[in-house]
């Protein structure tokens, strides 16, 4: 395989990674502060898309649209936590996986029902539409590039967020001991409210990021949003650093498995078994690399013990 | 726990009464809307046995009930085209033969996937579970030998000696025997010594471990068990659609699998036959108001969790008690 090849590959492989990372730390946000695990975060990622594809339709916008992603996932996050999630923290995991599933069918439906099957699709800003001269003769979308940009500003926002503001304080606390933290005087519902909030906004994010690479429509959440557990299960449930790890771990091996493993594979087989071998393997790939992580290190690669 | 036995009766005679009301009445289709809800219980009694008895919370369930679908699709296709497996084994369309291929293979993926997701605990559990079935759900879309995406016809139900499969309620009957024999199992597990400590180590660990039981091949054994059981009830379904398809291992169907067991009520013996036959004829009688009716299937069910932990079941026990 060339060289060039190859860097595009690692960078398809990155700009998957980011994505997934959006979408994990969301995750793994939730999970780590309020002990919830929820199902239904592929359905906001699903909404920022068609929040994003409406508006950019309406107004002709990609920038109003990516602006309504957010807002609309957030808006939605806000609100089931106050209606449904709120309700939840004190349940065991069953009663979360089933109710935030229950939302997924809600969500789903909702959605079809509002802009039919068909899928919609979302175009690219013109300024980043063109593909860009790299260093070393590659040459590659702008999108892609921007996404992985957006993917790392975040991960730096994140990290200062949480490690270095006031709220970040108050949610690390709050992961720490919830009645302390509340007898200290924090809202702890608003706290609460917020951080879903944040974690919806990022999907949402994704969603709409996705959506102009991909097409948008209703069940785009579910597989991400299985990818996103397998990053936080690799990564350590609760760190965003290991959502971070996990997620360039995860779209690094699926990427370069997809392209690489097949023509491997044909070196020392006929290649129509090759490739079939190869892209099934390929496609396992990753489940494979969980295993690895799970029986070297059952809490993650940063987890602080399996709970 | 007279009470309990009585509702579970109570819901089974409801299953075999609808079905032969519906057989008396000429009306064949509900005979095999009532098989359908047996072998769909059936996946969820396996399923209660690791998440009810055990507090494995599995979100794979799905990879066994599709894993037994896909023994009893490879093998009557083999079957009918002639054509020998690999090692020399040939294909069959006994179905006294493909339950066990079913079960045995349904039962290695749990021992495999069990052992493996037993090493973690609580909400890891549930999504490394979910992700191994996620696996093998892209396994199968991705290997073309068998259909892939597309799935797997075989056209003919696979036979049953002295049974003509084919008529409705004979079939009815296949699946409603092995129903019993499931729930007859489990209520036996249950109450035998390897059921008590299986619970003991569910309810408090720690004490368990005290007492001189170790979880872990307790856990696994009742893990691999409800595979085993979901598995014969993934090659009864796809003798049932004479098709199989990845959609079998959809973490949709694991989640569905999932919503029979609590809609009924967890760790009641009848909860998920219960579940699923409130689950299909929501889906008969709301699939006929709207498209949407999924939509209305997730309210309910959000307010059944949020107001009404215990299933149905504990619902309807509950009203008894005033």
């Amino acid at each position: 395989m060339p060289l060039t090849l190859l860097i595009e590959q690692a960078l398809n492989g990155l700009q998957y990674g980011m994505m997934l990372f959006l979408m994990a730390a969301g995750l793994t946000l939730v999970f780590g502060v309020m002990g919830l695990i929820n199902l239904a975060h592929g359905s906001l990622y699903m909404i920022g898309a068609f929040a994003c594809a409406a508006v950019a339709a309406a107004t002709g916008s990609f920038w109003l649209g990516l602006a309504a992603s957010l807002a609309a996932a957030a808006a939605a996050g806000a609100l089931v936590e106050l209606l449904v999630i709120r309700r939840l923290y004190a349940r065991d995991h069953l009663d979360q996986v089933l109710a935030t599933f229950a939302l997924i069918l809600v969500f789903s439906e909702g959605t079809r029902w509002v802009f039919g099957s068909f899928p919609l699709y979302l175009s690219v800003p013109p300024f980043l539409s063109g593909p860009v001269s790299l260093p070393g003769g590659v040459t590659y979308p702008a999108f892609r590039l921007a996404i992985i940009v957006i993917g790392a500003a975040v991960a730096l926002g994140l990290f200062w967020l949480i490690g270095r503001t006031r709220l970040g304080i108050r949610i690390r606390a709050g992961e720490a001991d919830r009645e302390i933290v509340a007898a200290l005087g924090v809202d702890i519902g608003r706290l609460y409210t917020a951080v879903f909030a944040l974690g919806a906004a990022l999907a949402g994010l994704a969603g709409a990021l996705v959506g102009t690479v991909q097409s948008v429509q209703v069940g785009m959440g579910e597989p991400v949003l299985i990818l996103a557990f397998v990053v936080i299960v690799i990564g350590g449930i609760g760190s965003i650093r290991g959502a971070l790890v996990g997620a360039l771990l995860v779209g690094m091996t699926d990427t370069l498995g997809k392209a690489l493993l097949p023509s491997a594979l044909a070196q020392v087989m006929d290649p129509s078994s090759a490739n079939a071998i190869g892209s099934a393997v390929a496609s396992m790939l990753i489940y494979i690399l969980m295993a690895v992580v799970l029986v070297l290190r059952p809490q993650g690669l940063y987890g602080q013990g399996a709970r | 726990m007279a009470r309990a036995g009585l509702a579970d009766a109570l819901v089974l005679a409801l299953l075999i009464g609808t079905a032969l009301t519906a057989q008396f009445m000429g009306q064949p289709y509900l005979v095999t809307l009532a098989t359908k809800a047996a072998i769909l219980g059936l996946a969820g009694v396996g399923l209660n046995l690791a998440l009810g008895y055990g507090g494995m919370v599995s979100f794979g369930h799905a990879a066994y009930f599709g894993l037994g679908g896909y023994a009893a699709g490879v093998l009557a296709s083999h079957a009918m085209s002639g054509q020998p497996l690999p090692f020399g084994f040939s294909g069959t369309n006994q179905m006294l033969a493909i339950w066990p291929v079913a079960m045995i293979l349904s039962g290695l993926a749990a021992l495999v996937i069990g052992a493996l997701s037993l090493r973690t605990r609580g909400v890891y559990f549930i999504m490394v579970t979910l992700a191994f079935a996620q696996m093998l759900f892209y396994f199968a879309i991705s290997w073309p030998a068998y259909g892939g995406e597309d799935g797997l016809s075989f056209y003919v139900r696979n036979s049953f000696p002295g049974l003509n499969t084919f008529a409705p309620l004979q079939f009815f009957a296949i699946c409603a025997g092995l129903l019993m024999l499931a729930l007859g199992l489990t209520a036996m597990l249950t109450a035998s010594r390897f059921g008590l400590a299986l619970q003991a180590a569910r309810q408090n660990p720690g004490r368990a471990r005290a007492l001189g039981i170790r979880p872990f091949p307790l856990q696994l054994t009742a893990f691999v068990l409800s595979g085993m059981i979901t598995g014969l009830a993934g090659a009864l379904y796809a003798d049932l659609n004479r098709f199989v398809s990845p959609a079998m291992m959809s973490w949709q169907m694991s989640g569905e699998i999932m919503v029979f067991v609590i809609l009924g009520g967890v760790a009641r013996l009848a909860g998920p036959l219960a579940g699923a036959m409130v689950f299909i004829l929501l889906e008969h009688l709301l699939g006929g108001v709207s498209e949407h009716w999924l939509a209305l299937v997730g309210l309910l069910l959000l307010a059944i969790v949020l107001f009404a932990p215990g299933g149905i079941l504990g619902l309807a026990e509950r009203r008894r008690h005033g």
